[in-house]
């Protein structure tokens, strides 16, 4: 039971930081909000008892991707302005 | 106004199509009979701990070779296209560094690669496996990269530790075939005890190749990133 309701703050909060990155007036912000998704949904695959994706949701999606992102986001400023 | 009503219509739509998937969506008890298989045979067959590397590395291994060359292939396109504009290798002003950050970053980062060791040597035990822990030593150099920023990573090295790893993980494939049951059978070296690190056969050093391969190409991708930062 008390996992059913982890489970559920869970989706609304990934739901709600999805939307509130779509959302975002700064591009920074928008990037770290789908970081936070992506960590959240590690941990919702940790209660779905799969920790091998939640490792590698972890690892990738809210770690090295956001990085990538910042990266890309540098470069096109560069050559934009 | 037509946008927002495309919008409307292309959420109904998504929303049919998925009301049909789950509308009568059981979920079942029992496993599937290929599962099942693997459930009830795999400690036997593989003895590996974990049965999600069973899966991944022995009886579904040449997925995981897919998997590998994708992202050798990824790697190889970024490395590509990033290399072409990157001709003048411009200096760039580095904003100062703060001390937390560079504090933090000594402090972790042996850490760090020691756990993404860890996972990639304990795949058939415990959670994790080569990606995973390939994905940890990259997040690692990353923060190395944060901490300096005009740290030089060796693209040699890193060349080298890939190539290696990917022959060998091959290698080790054919090897099945000849002395083991077929393409990368792990039976190629005895079972051992079930649940001690010296088990289940070859995957153990299969994963080690896989993890080393796996850190190599994401900080390939990193440090290649890292460097066309530099450009004017």
């Amino acid at each position: 039971m008390i996992l059913k309701i982890i489970a559920i703050i869970l989706g609304v909060l990934i739901i709600g930081l999805a939307v509130y990155a779509l959302h975002a007036k700064k591009l920074t912000v928008a990037i770290l909000g789908a970081g936070a998704v992506s960590l959240l949904a590690s941990v919702m695959y940790l209660l779905l008892a799969a920790p091998d994706v939640a490792m590698t949701e972890a690892a990738i999606g809210s770690g090295l991707s956001t990085i990538i992102f910042f990266y890309v986001l540098n470069k096109i400023r560069k050559q934009n302005g | 106004m037509v946008k927002n009503l495309h919008i409307l219509l292309v959420l109904i739509g998504l929303g049919a199509i998925f009301y049909a998937l789950t509308s009568d969506f059981e979920s079942s008890d029992a496993l599937s009979p290929v599962a099942e298989r693997y459930a009830t045979q795999g400690p036997d067959e593989v003895g590996a701990a974990n049965l999600v590397t069973a899966v991944v590395v022995t009886y579904r291994g040449l997925d995981t070779l897919g998997e590998v060359t994708i992202l050798f292939l990824s790697a190889a396109i970024v490395a590509f296209f990033l290399k072409v504009t990157n001709g003048n290798g411009g200096k760039r002003n580095f904003r100062p560094v703060s001390e937390i950050l560079q504090t933090a970053a000594k402090v972790l980062t042996p850490a760090i690669f020691l756990l993404g060791i860890y996972v990639f040597i304990n795949g058939h035990l415990t959670p994790g496996g080569g990606f995973q822990g390939g994905a940890i030593v990259a997040s690692g150099l990353v923060l190395m990269l944060l901490a300096r920023p005009d740290m030089k990573i060796s693209h040699t090295v890193i060349h080298v530790v890939e190539s290696i790893s990917g022959f060998a993980f091959v290698f080790i494939g054919i090897l099945g075939i000849f002395y083991a049951g077929g393409f990368l059978d792990n039976s190629l070296i005895s079972l051992g005890t079930f649940g001690t690190l010296l088990s289940a056969g070859a995957i153990p050093i299969i994963y080690i190749f896989v993890g080393l391969k796996v850190g190599a190409e994401l900080s390939n991708i990193v440090g290649h990133l890292q460097e066309s930062q530099n450009e004017a």
